[in-house]
């Protein structure tokens, strides 16, 4: 499903091109050439320390808030270099969404974690009616629909996870981005957020960040995989992309094939 | 039978050692136990000037002031106006006019002025807590036969009209409240500058600044004027504040007149003069807790988009409230104690109204403590030593509302 | 799961959105934070520029010269003497008899809080040691006045110690400096990793080895840091010397006799009628520098030490 009044209403809502990463001098991925279909699933797996979140926290620009990191090359957004001399981070971060690794609601009541983030951006509309469809799309309402003054810091794991995927698509980015969003859920939690994502995706482009190759070779429509490969081997880059179905039945790398079944890492 | 294992080379000294480990763990204990009673004995010694007896005399007495029958404590403010101006020499009794016309004094403080000015209560001699109590007969067999006029009371110099009544040159009449006031006065123009800079400057060298030459000289800065001696802030504020800013700070730009300020040393030039004292503690110690707001609310935020402004005065400065204000009240606690500074800025030193206005003259409570504690007299040291004890309540009381602050904000969300 | 779509009409707009927008509120208010980082540069600036104004009007002055300065033993404005020897004098003898105080009890006493207390001994200790570091100044100084002379007198003899002396002065600062001097020490020593005491103890060291010969020297930048600021306190503090070590000049070595340290003769000065611009005006100024310069140095010196020998523990 393609919008209709996205100009560029291309097949690839986000592309990379000849992009280096670097931390200060340290290149810390190299080279990384991809496309993101929209409407779809992208995974990116490989073993720790490769680089995987770093190239995701680049689709944001949250990479340069916290460390001195640059990048060489570009990165496409709907046809638009996001890195552009012109182009504002927080806007970049208005249309591509995020989900981070270890839950992290604000110590706000569940109705204003999501409030407090569509009245920044400027939201008119009715508040209610948002937060509840923000909470249904999560698949979170009918378990917070009678406590939503409590703080978002009185639910489990898995539901701070949901409440968190709620609050990013409140603002309706384009991408949601999500990094290692299961590591820190039990099973059945995690579960529950890759029934969600087949569900999201019908609305987003999700690329989600795993270590859980099962996770990828479930809930992915498409794969990259990265390794330290670059640079000596000490540098990250993806070596293999592909539909996942391939990836996890013939890949074409040998690397690939050692890693999804188990052989390394 | 098996040998015990001896080696040749090595000395069989564990028991030298465990001996020396003893002695020295005892060196160690008597040191602390030192630091507490350093702290004992200074509280014991205040306290055992507050309380004990006194022998004063009256130059004149109560007794015969009585006017239709009624002593002096039940009398009328007109009564004792009366009584004034009959008493005092006219001169005396204008001049008291003119400071303050008697219709606008209330009846204690005309009470006062008969009590200073005819009864004149002068204390012939003063003895402390502990005197008092293992000597009781000494002191009054000393009494009857040297000041066979006195009366021997047992008191406690501070009372809770010690704390409300202005001073006063006579000991027995005196209060701190002018000082009180004058405390509270300039440490509110304190946090009026101190805070809002000193937070402003934390955020922004915690959110905003870039490790460049120049915010790594500010932070220096900030760092190394932590360390200045406060005396230094006091000529500083000397310079600037009483002299070069005496227009604004003596409120002549506002064309205020005032009868009771003297040019630049004002309430204003000491509040400021402590909040640029202030200012680095407030900024050390809010930038600690700045920097203690985990990354993970910061990541969110900005993950929604959210600006930078947004996620400090929303997410940042929320979370890091209970340090900042623990912070700004240490701040608060070691300005009420300073007396150095505002002493250089010009302290009154015979001062007994309440101030009035940014631009009257001031004294603090310090500096009444060390106004008395340089008078020879025994009677000073008391009143001295009841001062001390307000003081150290109303820094107590302070520290502890900033640990239930604390726990009360922490547990919030 | 209920389906929910999503109005396309409700998407955004295309990408060309993503340009900067002006946020003039951001800008204001990078604006004013970055006033109060820079503001406490006035105050250096200021420090600087005032005090050296008048130090140098100080100077000027027909009665000062510099060498006399340093060379003069006596400070007597009226005959126009200023040699800074007096009170520099006084001010050495308060710090180092307050250093002699401060700096063995306080490394005791973080030694025993580090090393050998059990937490809950600890909790009760640090709270009295930060109530005694919190005790306003003036206080301290009436408790030399009023107990610590006394006591010298009766054990001394009251013909040997006057009622002023610095003896007592510098004693009451030593408690008063003892606080600090334990809680910085306590800080450098609980930085040593726990890994480099169970080496020792795994050696068969016992405590009071592992303490000295271990802990301590591995947090000695700390330590050295720490009694570099109990000095520049010492040097600074004002309250316990201007009522309790006496007043007026007096170059003495004597600790049981009155002497002005350079802070008790600023407050003394100013306390009284002080006209501007009048030589013991400018003279204020010139020891205020001397003393804020002195330190300056003092804290940088400490703060370089902590940086440049900060010990490296793997």
């Amino acid at each position: 499903m393609t919008s209709n009044d996205t100009s560029q209403n291309g097949q690839y809502v986000l592309e990379t091109r000849n992009l280096d990463i670097y931390y200060g001098s340290f290149k810390a991925v190299t080279d990384v050439n991809m496309k993101v279909e929209r409407n779809k699933i992208t995974a990116i797996i490989g073993p720790s320390g490769c680089g995987k979140s770093t190239l995701l926290r680049a689709f944001n620009r949250m990479n340069e808030l916290f460390a001195g990191t640059s990048i060489r090359g570009q990165i496409m957004f709907d046809g638009e270099d996001i890195y552009a001399k012109e182009v504002d981070p927080v806007e970049v971060r208005y249309r591509i969404g995020m989900v981070f690794q270890k839950p992290n609601p604000f110590p706000k009541s569940i109705y204003e974690n999501i409030a407090w983030t569509a009245r920044i951006h400027g939201y008119k509309g009715n508040m209610d009616e948002l937060v509840e469809n923000s909470l249904r799309q999560a698949a979170l309402w009918d378990e917070v629909k009678d406590k939503l003054q409590q703080s978002g810091l009185s639910l489990s794991g898995g539901q701070q996870q949901r409440l968190c995927i709620a609050r990013a698509i409140s603002i309706k980015p384009e991408v949601i981005l999500m990094d290692e969003p299961a590591s820190a859920l039990d099973p059945i939690a995690t579960l529950k957020i890759e029934e969600l994502m087949q569900e999201l995706k019908k609305n987003y482009t999700i690329t989600i960040v795993t270590h859980n190759m099962q996770q990828a070779a479930r809930a992915s429509d498409y794969t990259a995989m990265m390794m330290l490969s670059g640079e000596g081997e000490r540098s990250g880059t993806v070596i293999e992309f592909d539909d996942t179905k391939m990836i996890f039945t013939n890949p074409k790398d040998k690397r690939t094939e050692d890693y999804v079944t188990g052989r390394f890492g | 039978m098996k040998e015990k294992f001896i080696v040749e080379e090595f000395s069989d000294n564990l028991n030298t050692r465990n001996r020396r480990g003893a002695v020295w763990h005892v060196v160690f204990q008597a040191s602390t136990i030192v630091g507490i009673l350093a702290l004992i004995t200074l509280i014991l010694n205040v306290v055992n000037s507050t309380f004990g007896y006194i022998a004063y005399e009256a130059r004149v007495d109560p007794d015969t002031l009585a006017a239709d029958g009624m002593p002096l404590e039940a009398q009328s403010k007109d009564q004792l106006v009366s009584l004034l101006q009959t008493e005092l020499s006219s001169g005396a009794f204008n001049k008291l006019e003119n400071e303050k016309p008697f219709a606008e004094r209330t009846r204690e403080e005309v009470f006062q002025l008969v009590v200073e000015r005819i009864v004149r209560p002068d204390i012939v001699e003063v003895w402390d807590l502990w005197i008092s109590l293992t000597q009781e007969d000494e002191i009054r067999a000393t009494v009857a036969r040297d000041f066979p006029n006195a009366e021997l009371d047992f008191v406690s110099w501070l009372t809770t009209d010690f704390v409300t009544r202005p001073q006063t040159s006579e000991p027995l009449s005196t209060g701190v409240r002018t000082a009180i006031l004058g405390s509270l006065w300039t440490i509110f123009f304190t946090i009026l500058l101190a805070f809002p800079i000193g937070v402003g400057a934390a955020i922004y060298l915690e959110e905003y600044a870039s490790d460049n030459w120049l915010n790594r000289i500010i932070q220096t800065n900030i760092n190394n004027l932590a360390g200045v001696p406060s005396i230094v802030y006091g000529i500083l504020g000397l310079a600037i504040f009483v002299r070069a800013l005496e227009p604004l700070t003596s409120g002549k730009l506002f064309g205020i007149e005032n009868l009771t300020s003297e040019n630049g040393r004002t309430v204003l030039s000491a509040g400021l003069t402590l909040g640029l004292l202030v200012l680095p503690i407030i900024i050390i110690n809010a930038q600690e807790a700045i920097r203690a707001v985990p990354r993970s609310l910061r990541n969110a935020s900005y993950g929604v988009g959210a600006t930078k402004w947004q996620t400090v005065w929303s997410h940042v400065l929320p979370n890091a409230l209970p340090g900042i204000l623990t912070g700004t009240i240490l701040a608060v606690s070691r300005a009420i104690g300073e007396s150095a500074p505002l002493i250089v800025v010009g302290a009154s030193t015979a001062i007994s109204f309440d101030p009035e206005s940014p631009f009257s003259k001031f004294t603090t409570l310090p500096i009444q403590i060390y106004q008395w504690t340089s008078r020879p007299q025994e009677e000073f040291k008391s009143l001295a030593a009841a001062s001390i004890l307000v003081l150290l309540i109303l820094l107590l009381s302070l520290n502890a509302s900033a640990v239930l602050l604390r726990n009360r904000f922490s547990r919030r969300f | 799961m209920a389906e929910i779509t999503v109005n396309s009409a409700e998407k955004k707009s295309p990408a060309f959105n993503l340009r900067r927008k002006p946020r003039l509120g951001e800008t204001i208010i990078q604006g004013l934070l970055f006033f109060s980082g820079f503001f406490s540069i006035f105050t250096t600036l200021g420090i600087v520029y005032e005090l050296g104004k008048e130090s140098l009007l100080f100077f000027q002055m027909p009665e000062v010269d510099i060498l006399s300065t340093i060379t003069t033993t006596e400070w007597k404005p009226h005959i126009g003497k200023f040699g800074i020897w007096p009170l520099l004098n006084a001010t050495l003898m308060t710090t180092t008899i307050a250093m002699a105080i401060a700096i063995p009890l306080g490394m005791s006493v973080a030694v025993f809080l580090s090393e050998y207390a059990s937490p809950r001994v600890r909790s009760t200790l640090k709270p009295i040691l930060e109530v005694l570091a919190g005790i306003p100044t003036i206080v301290y100084g009436y408790f030399a006045l009023t107990f610590m002379t006394p006591i010298l007198r009766e054990i001394f003899g009251k013909d040997v110690v006057q009622i002023y002396n610095t003896g007592s002065a510098g004693l009451v600062m030593g408690i008063l400096i003892l606080p600090l001097i334990s809680s910085m020490t306590e800080d450098a020593l609980s930085a040593v990793p726990r890994s480099l005491r169970e080496a020792a103890y795994g050696m068969g060291a016992t405590k009071l080895e592992v303490a000295l010969q271990i802990v301590v020297p591995a947090a000695l930048s700390g330590i050295a840091a720490a009694i570099i600021v109990g000095i520049s306190r010492a040097i600074g503090e004002t309250m316990i010397v201007a009522v309790a070590a006496g007043a007026g000049p007096n170059f003495t070595f004597s600790p049981f006799v009155g002497a002005e340290t350079i802070t008790g003769h600023i407050v003394r000065i100013s306390g009284g009628d002080l006209s501007y611009d009048s030589i013991d005006y400018n003279s204020i100024f010139a020891l205020g520098l001397f003393l804020f310069f002195i330190t300056l140095v003092l804290n940088i010196i400490s703060q370089a030490i902590v940086r440049r020998f900060r010990e490296v523990y793997e």
